[in-house]
């Protein structure tokens, strides 16, 4: 591939190398499947249990809670639908609620299950006098995502989390942390939630494996049924080099970030304060108080997503807008549609969000590109 | 050149990105999300855009995926809807190439430094002796689309290109197989892309407008029978008026859907001596005297002169013989008198007075 700068970290990042070396010999020497009966297969056993031992560490939850998945998506259906039908078979109400900001992956089963949908602020994060409203007897579920994948918002888990222990203490509470790993320890959000979902492609690790995280008092069916491993809440072969890989990647995510998130909220703030300087009709779509260091989202005036992004790949940039359809037409955001953002702006939304990889030079590139992009086609 | 190529997903659109990249140009291909809802004939479904990038992929061009959903609603599906419940047939695929792919693409192509927008249609451009650019038929007369194009105006032509109109749809489709793309045998898309052919229109509009019955009643006002939807009836339409078989053939020579009405009368009372023509397009300025005039997309053209209307913003056609009267809404299209080039066109209103 030629040179270019990359700022779609949200979507996914480059592997971390120790990652890649990690993951190698199970693709090759390695090869056994963990669950088998002889010393090749305890060779695996052993890779996938000190994997998992390192997880829980990093997350602040027991090892026993680990459960890997094969997707962040999975895991997020897997809390949404696992404990929906959990609570059915045990005859229990079963109403799920969620924010109208959540990742798709959450949104979607919630929607298809009949579930709540409550509103959002100005931020994308869950309005809290709305979440309260929905919250009642009959609630099964909630799930509140930990960071906005499209506008990197943070939500303060805390005040969720209390809230609905005090509102429906029966009720099991998700977070889906899977834009989190990389801007906030996950030990701070594991004692406020009994499930979290992670992906290991969005901190430097593979794509295909993913974690969700069932706290102990919490009983979830599962949505694949087979030959019963991660203690029956997930069959299927281990993935083992993913599993081994992702681990390796959240350890090297975990011990990096104090010095991360800083270098990178200088860059992003340099990027998008160059922007702010240099064009009009440019607004910061959540102010930087209110989100992760690595996201710079921003609507543009005047522009539309698609012809932007098209120059900006010209020049090598990059960057997204909002989530695609099946197609790979680029949807209207419900994100921002959620937080009241008017198409005047949510129309030129533009999503640049960075990580380990990102460098001075990166930040250079693309502001030059969004100007030059935006000046040409506001000509 | 710089060239963005419509990609619907079909052989003609595939084989003309081929023909774009053996000329040398530069290419990127475009396919257009059009309709969101239910469609199996589209050219929006997902394996439609499958087809498209992996020919794009064969074709080694970029391939981009564009969503105009809002503008296809606002100006083909509403305006199609709206149509219907005024009893006005129109024609959804020309208004979407008037307003989409020559309008909103094109503008599109333009700010991205494109010289031009290429698309499958079997037209061809031209240059005439003064240097000015024409519209023609495509070279395979059973598969040309120039009916289908006919509003482009000069400036609209000078940007852009047909690179299979000069081809037999047999040729395209040797050529795809030559080339081994991947849509060389997929078959012909028809009719109206987001209306499913197990519903059809009668499904697709009564969801969306409210159908009145309708009484049938003969030209001297006589009750001969009753329609479920006055909405779904076309001048000209012989079958599925509610009358009983036998007799002499009766067709529907008039829709007044305000009285929910339906006249029929005999094949002869649906002839009329011209029909007047709204909104006309010009491809090189307006014209006035002997044409040919073909009224549907596969119509056969007939012999008419151009004239005047009181109102400016009309044309008179004025038949040489009478002709089968042209319901509302249709595309009335002028061609020159060697049946080649697209002159005009614009959209049936009224029969002329005699």
């Amino acid at each position: 591939m030629p040179e270019f700068t990359y700022l779609d970290h949200a979507a996914t990042s480059p592997m971390h190398a120790a990652a890649v070396a990690a993951m190698l010999p199970f693709l090759t020497e390695r090869y056994a499947n963990p669950s088998g009966s002889h010393r090749f297969a305890r060779d695996a056993r052993r890779a996938v249990d000190e994997a998992r031992d390192v997880v829980a560490d990093a997350l602040g939850v027991t090892p026993g809670s680990v459960v890997f998945t094969g997707c962040g998506t999975e895991s997020d259906n897997t809390a949404v639908d696992g404990v929906l039908q959990a609570a059915v078979t045990a005859g229990r109400p079963s109403v799920a609620v969620c924010p109208a900001a959540e990742h798709h992956a959450v949104l979607h089963p919630v929607e298809h299950a009949g579930g709540r949908v409550v509103a959002v602020d100005r931020s994308g994060r869950v309005d809290l006098d709305a979440l309260a409203a929905a919250l009642d007897p009959h609630v099964a579920l909630v799930s509140v995502m930990a960071v906005n994948n499209e506008v990197g918002s943070i939500t303060d888990l805390a005040a969720v989390s209390a809230l609905v222990r005090d509102r429906c203490p029966d009720a099991v509470l998700h977070t889906d942390a899977v834009q989190a790993a990389c801007w906030t320890d996950l030990r701070a959000i594991s004692p406020l939630v009994d499930l979290m979902s992670l992906s290991a492609h969005k901190f430097g690790g593979p794509k295909g494996v993913g974690v969700l995280t069932v706290a102990p008092t919490v009983g979830i069916d599962p949505i694949i049924r087979g030959g019963g491993q991660e203690r029956e809440r997930r069959s299927g072969t281990h993935n083992v080099a993913g599993i081994v890989a992702l681990a390796e990647a959240l350890t090297i995510t975990d011990a990096d970030r104090d010095t991360e998130v800083p270098r990178l909220a200088a860059l992003r703030d340099r990027l998008v304060d160059t922007l702010l300087a240099e064009l009009d009709g440019v607004i910061e779509t959540v102010p930087r108080s209110d989100k992760v260091a690595g996201s710079a989202h921003v609507c543009i005036e005047r522009i539309e997503s698609e012809a932007l992004l098209y120059l900006l790949d010209r020049a090598e940039v990059c960057a997204s807008a909002a989530s695609a359809c099946a197609s790979g037409a680029m949807e209207p955001s419900h994100v921002l549609a959620a937080m009241g953002v008017d198409r005047h702006w949510s129309s030129g939304a533009l999503r640049m969000t960075l990580g380990a990889t990102s460098t001075d030079a990166d930040v250079d590139r693309a502001a030059e590109a969004v100007i030059d992009a935006v000046r040409t086609l506001r000509r | 050149m710089r060239v963005m190529l419509a990609m619907s997903g079909g052989v003609d659109s595939s084989v003309a990105g081929a023909l774009l990249r053996a000329d040398g140009h530069e290419v990127v291909g475009v396919t257009m999300r059009l309709w969101g809802g239910e469609s199996d004939t589209g050219c929006c479904s997902v394996s439609d855009v499958d087809d498209a990038r992996r020919v794009a992929q064969q074709l080694d061009i970029d391939h981009l995926v564009f969503n105009f959903g809002d503008d296809f609603d606002t100006h083909v599906v509403e305006p199609y809807v709206q149509a219907h419940a005024g009893g006005i047939t129109p024609n959804p695929c020309i208004e979407c190439n008037r307003h989409v792919k020559f309008d909103r693409l094109a503008e599109r192509a333009r700010l991205l430094g494109f010289d031009a927008v290429a698309t499958g249609h079997h037209a061809r451009i031209g240059r005439d002796a003064a240097g000015a650019f024409t519209l023609e038929r495509g070279a395979d007369p059973a598969k040309d689309q120039s009916y289908v194009v006919h509003m482009l105006d000069q400036e609209q032509l000078a940007r852009t290109m047909f690179p299979v109109g000069h081809l037999d749809k047999s040729q395209v489709r040797r050529l795809a197989g030559e080339l081994g793309l991947r849509t060389a045998h997929k078959p012909d898309s028809q009719d109206v892309c987001f209306i499913t052919s197990t519903g059809g229109r009668t499904e697709f509009l009564g969801r969306r407008i409210p159908f009145r019955r309708g009484t049938v009643v003969d030209l001297d006002g006589h009750t001969v029978g009753e329609v479920a939807a006055v909405e779904m009836v076309t001048v000209g339409q012989r079958r599925g008026i509610g009358l009983p078989g036998g007799g002499p053939k009766r067709y529907v020579v008039d829709v007044d859907v305000e009285r929910a009405t339906v006249v029929v009368g005999a094949d002869a009372d649906l002839l009329d001596h011209g029909i007047v023509v709204a909104s006309p397009t010009w491809v090189h300025g307006p014209i006035e005297g002997e044409v040919l005039v073909q009224c549907s997309a596969h119509g056969t053209p007939v012999g008419a002169v151009v004239e005047p209307d009181a109102d400016p913003g009309r044309i008179a056609v004025r038949w040489h013989e009478p002709q089968r009267r042209v319901a509302r809404g249709q595309s009335v299209v002028l061609y020159d008198l060697a049946d080649r080039c697209v002159l005009g066109g614009g959209l049936a209103v009224d029969a002329l007075a005699p």
